[in-house]
């Protein structure tokens, strides 16, 4: 058993003051990232439990366990919440907001007040989606597709829609504020074809938020205006269209999923080469890759339309710019796969979860060449096929990449080991819990059962029983993690400041580090993934 | 085995077939590709798990291997895409000729009606081997027209018409499902869709109440709003002659040419301001608000009904003063 030693033989950020408003005026960006990691916690159990809730329902063929009012709430909120308030900031608000300014050589952001402000629109955007849940909640599905959000719902559309504007904005803030920290704070020495590849993921996904997050701010005003004042933007009786909001939405809500997927591919880059202990296979192509996805991302919104009543010309258009978005991500999955040919593979937590990622990702990946494929899409959108998919991009993809992260970097980040054996545990339950979910619902869409039912014919039980089973053991596949990561930040053993023999530079400094991250400022004189010269540790602690 | 544990939905029309050997090749593609990582990460793994004294061996990368596992998933891609193309090509193309049902839709309700007269709800009735393509609208959200046997989804819009058709190829009831999510009773908005041989559909059709056709039925609408005063049969009218402006190209006032489908006449009874033809005045009064959907379906099959020429008679370019408007043709 773990002693449990409390040793603060130096100062770090965690130490340097104490008392509730240390941490709530703070502007070191580690401590921010701490806010972040509480508050997108809380929301990821909200809508974890709305999940639940809806898997629940789906047991059964009747609707009988909720309203079908309650039910439409329930996929909306659940929606909702873990898009905008749990996946978005999940990697970006957290993990890169403490391993940005480290991971280049930096004391901080290059704005850290607005990073602190950052949070605080999180958090008012989260205050009023919480109002709004509480107090009725809304049913428009989480895209507020017209006319049925701006004239038919009766329920708290604006409010969430004000939620979500606001949440833009705070995402907007830490896109940014990375750009910048990014192109004007690197250390001497550390130059772009050096910089770690979660530094270039998380430089893709910011130049996204930069440039896709105002349209959804814009499109989401448009919606609270024509809902409140009538202005007929969307309103066909009055002129409008309500094809124009599907194409704005979709402008931001498909590179939107990049936003998702990026960050956990950059994570993943730097898992794969430490427990393999060699420098990632064509570093430059996979840092160019996510350029290449943040870009053509852009480019292919209106794949989620092709029954929508577009032109046949414009479906072919965006059919074909989709298969050109999947070929980046195709060469990220070959290189990582790559990048373990002749290594010294070890097989620590953090490298489940990558394999899990790359797993679960490749499986997303390749369903999304059915759904690009036009006449494939015709049947299976609007099904639980999409479902399926998304969930396999969105969770199996960026979720598997957080709790990678949050293994791999919680060591630094709070200075304690998590129990290795626990942790390979909730890896595999996770891994099991989320295929025994989301696999039958591929078969489920191609059968023809279409998302968004409350209640179903009973053809279709089976397979949607196989579902449920699995939401469960996902579910406690999800609470573990968070029960001994709090468990290790007593009890764990302490960290070494680079236990895994990671590169990279926030290795370098203590774990946790001190406020301002370096004693010295880093001078950088090798390359990126320099494994040849850093010693693998010696046995990964096992704590039992 | 398929029967206790399906993989897909029955297959009831001619682009059932198509799409399903496009799926089952993906689903091959996507099983050799996923297998393949898996093995190959399974062997790594293996292989060079860590051992003591063994050091991983740095690799840089390879260009070659780079422009390899590139160039061949786009060449696989494009595959896939035009595969996918033709077929949606083929669905989203209606053949001439084919039969009309027009669809509106409603929370919570499918309602569609036959060019026969015919009116049903949740439910549609089609002979096998008959091209039938739906010419569908909503009076108020967003549906959309599923039926997972035939492989075919069409969104419905309010506000304008939208199409979709299908050639079915088994009899068989098979389930209609709303696929765009439309409120409360989202998932309660499903019916069937019956597909019977060619002389049990006659005998249902017959078996209706005599109510006339679509078309004729638009013919009274026509005349009870006072549209016949001005669209007269002639060249002296003050609105433009509709006989034979199907499909046909309609020269503007602004200059522009749009073909007179069925959104345009739509639009032209709605919102007339919105396209004046050439050498005609903007002087026709607003029906929007005025006409419910169904009533526009029949003015709509009525006004498509004026390109058929007379029965018996050779075709007539144009009409006499004061000649009655023709039958339409029934089908």
């Amino acid at each position: 058993m773990a002693t449990a030693a409390i040793t603060a033989d130096r100062t770090n950020y965690l130490n340097q003051e104490y008392g509730i408003k240390s941490w709530l005026l703070t502007t070191d960006h580690k401590r921010i990232a701490l806010l972040y990691l509480l508050s997108i916690t809380f929301f990821f159990f909200i809508g974890g439990f709305f999940a639940l809730l809806i898997r629940l329902e789906l047991l059964t063929p009747a609707g009988d366990l909720v309203q079908s009012d309650t039910y439409n709430k329930l996929f909306t909120m659940h929606g909702q919440v873990m898009v905008f308030f749990f996946l978005i900031p999940s990697i970006p608000a957290v993990l890169g907001n403490f391993l940005v300014p480290l991971m280049i050589g930096a004391r901080d952001l290059a704005f850290p007040r607005i990073n602190l402000l950052s949070w605080y629109l999180y958090i008012i955007a989260g205050v009023m989606m919480l109002h709004c849940i509480l107090t009725g909640g809304v049913d428009t599905g989480w895209t507020f597709y017209t006319p049925f959000s701006t004239a038919f719902s009766n329920t708290k559309v604006i409010e969430a829609g004000l939620a979500i504007f606001v949440a833009g904005f705070s995402s907007i803030l830490t896109g940014l504020n990375f750009v910048v920290t990014i192109h004007r704070m690197r250390a001497p020495g550390m130059t772009w074809s050096r910089l770690p590849l979660f530094i270039w993921a998380h430089y893709a996904t910011s130049i996204i938020q930069l440039l896709g997050t105002p349209v959804l701010a814009v499109t989401l005003v448009l919606v609270v205006l024509e809902r409140a004042l009538h202005l007929g933007i969307f309103d066909p009786t009055r002129g409008g269209d309500p094809l124009l909001f599907q194409h704005l939405f979709w402008f931001y809500s498909h590179p939107a999923v990049y936003i998702m997927i990026l960050p956990s591919m950059g994570v993943v880059s730097e898992i794969v080469p430490c427990f393999c202990r060699k420098r990632i296979f064509g570093y430059k192509f996979v840092a160019m890759s996510s350029i290449g996805i943040a870009v053509f991302g852009f480019l292919v919104w209106a794949h989620h339309m092709f029954v929508a009543g577009i032109s046949l010309y414009s479906a072919l258009i965006f059919s074909i710019l989709s298969y050109m978005v999947a070929v980046p991500s195709a060469i990220k999955v070959f290189n990582w796969t790559a990048t373990m040919y002749k290594g010294s593979i070890s097989f620590a937590t953090p490298m489940l979860y990558a394999f899990g990622f790359i797993g679960l990702f490749t499986m997303g990946g390749l369903t999304g060449l059915f759904l690009a494929a036009l006449g494939i899409d015709v049947h299976v959108t609007d099904t639980y096929f999409v479902i399926a998919h998304f969930h396999y991009i969105m969770v199996g993809g960026a979720v598997m990449g957080y709790l990678g992260g949050m293994h791999f970097w919680w060591p630094k980040i709070s200075g304690r080991m998590y129990p290795e054996f626990w942790g390979k545990l909730a890896a595999m339950i996770v891994f099991i819990g989320f295929n025994l979910t989301f696999f039958p619902q591929f078969v489920l869409g191609y059968l023809g059962m279409p998302r968004r039912y409350w209640q179903y014919p009973p053809e279709f039980q089976v397979l949607n029983v196989l579902s449920t089973a699995g939401s469960t053991i996902l579910a406690v596949g999800y609470i573990l993690p968070m029960v001994y990561f709090l468990w290790s930040m007593r009890y764990g053993k302490i960290a070494e400041e680079n236990p895994w023999g990671a590169s990279g530079l926030e290795w370098m400094t203590s774990s946790p580090p001190p406020t301002f991250n370096f004693d010295h400022t880093p001078e950088v004189t090798w390359e990126a993934y320099n494994y040849e010269n850093i010693p693998a540790p010696e046995e990964v602690a096992v704590e039992r | 085995m398929f029967d206790t544990f399906p993989l897909w939905p029955a297959r009831a029309s001619t682009t059932a077939g198509s799409v399903d050997a496009l799926y089952i090749f993906l689903v091959a593609l996507a099983a050799f590709m996923s297998v393949s990582i898996f093995i190959m990460i399974v062997v790594f793994a293996t292989r060079f798990r860590r051992r003591k004294g063994v050091q991983a061996e740095q690799i840089e990368g390879s260009t070659p291997l780079e422009l390899t596992w590139t160039v061949i998933p786009l060449g696989i891609f494009m595959v896939i895409f035009v595969w996918g193309a033709v077929i949606y090509f083929r669905e989203r193309t209606p053949p001439r000729g084919a039969t009309e049902v027009y669809v509106v839709a409603k929370q919570w309700m499918w309602k569609l009606q036959h060019e026969e007269g015919q009116r049903e709800i949740n439910e549609l009735h089609v002979p096998v081997g008959r091209d039938v393509k739906m010419i569908m609208t909503s009076q108020d959200v967003i549906h959309s027209f599923y039926v997972p046997a035939f492989r075919m989804k069409q969104d419905v819009l309010p506000g304008r018409y939208t199409t979709a058709w299908f050639r079915a190829t088994r009899p068989g009831t098979y389930h209609l499902f709303c696929a765009e999510y439309c409120g409360t009773m989202h998932s309660g908005m499903i019916g069937q869709v019956v597909v019977m041989e060619p002389a049990q559909y006659e005998a249902w059709l017959g078996g209706g109440a005599a109510m006339g056709s679509l078309a004729a039925n638009g013919e009274s609408i026509f005349q009870q709003l006072g549209c016949s005063t001005c669209h007269r049969f002639d060249t002296q009218g003050r609105g433009p002659n509709l006989a034979g402006l199907f499909g046909k190209p309609v020269q503007l006032e602004d200059g522009r040419t749009v073909v007179a489908d069925e959104n345009y006449i739509r639009e032209s009874i709605l919102s007339p301001a919105a396209k004046i033809v050439s050498g005609f005045k903007p002087i026709m009064p607003v029906f929007q608000g005025l006409v419910s959907e169904e009533q526009l379906s029949a003015l709509v099959a009525y006004i498509k009904s004026l390109n058929q020429p007379p029965a018996g008679a050779a075709a007539t370019p144009s009409l006499l003063p004061g000649t009655k408007p023709q039958q339409p043709k029934v089908q």
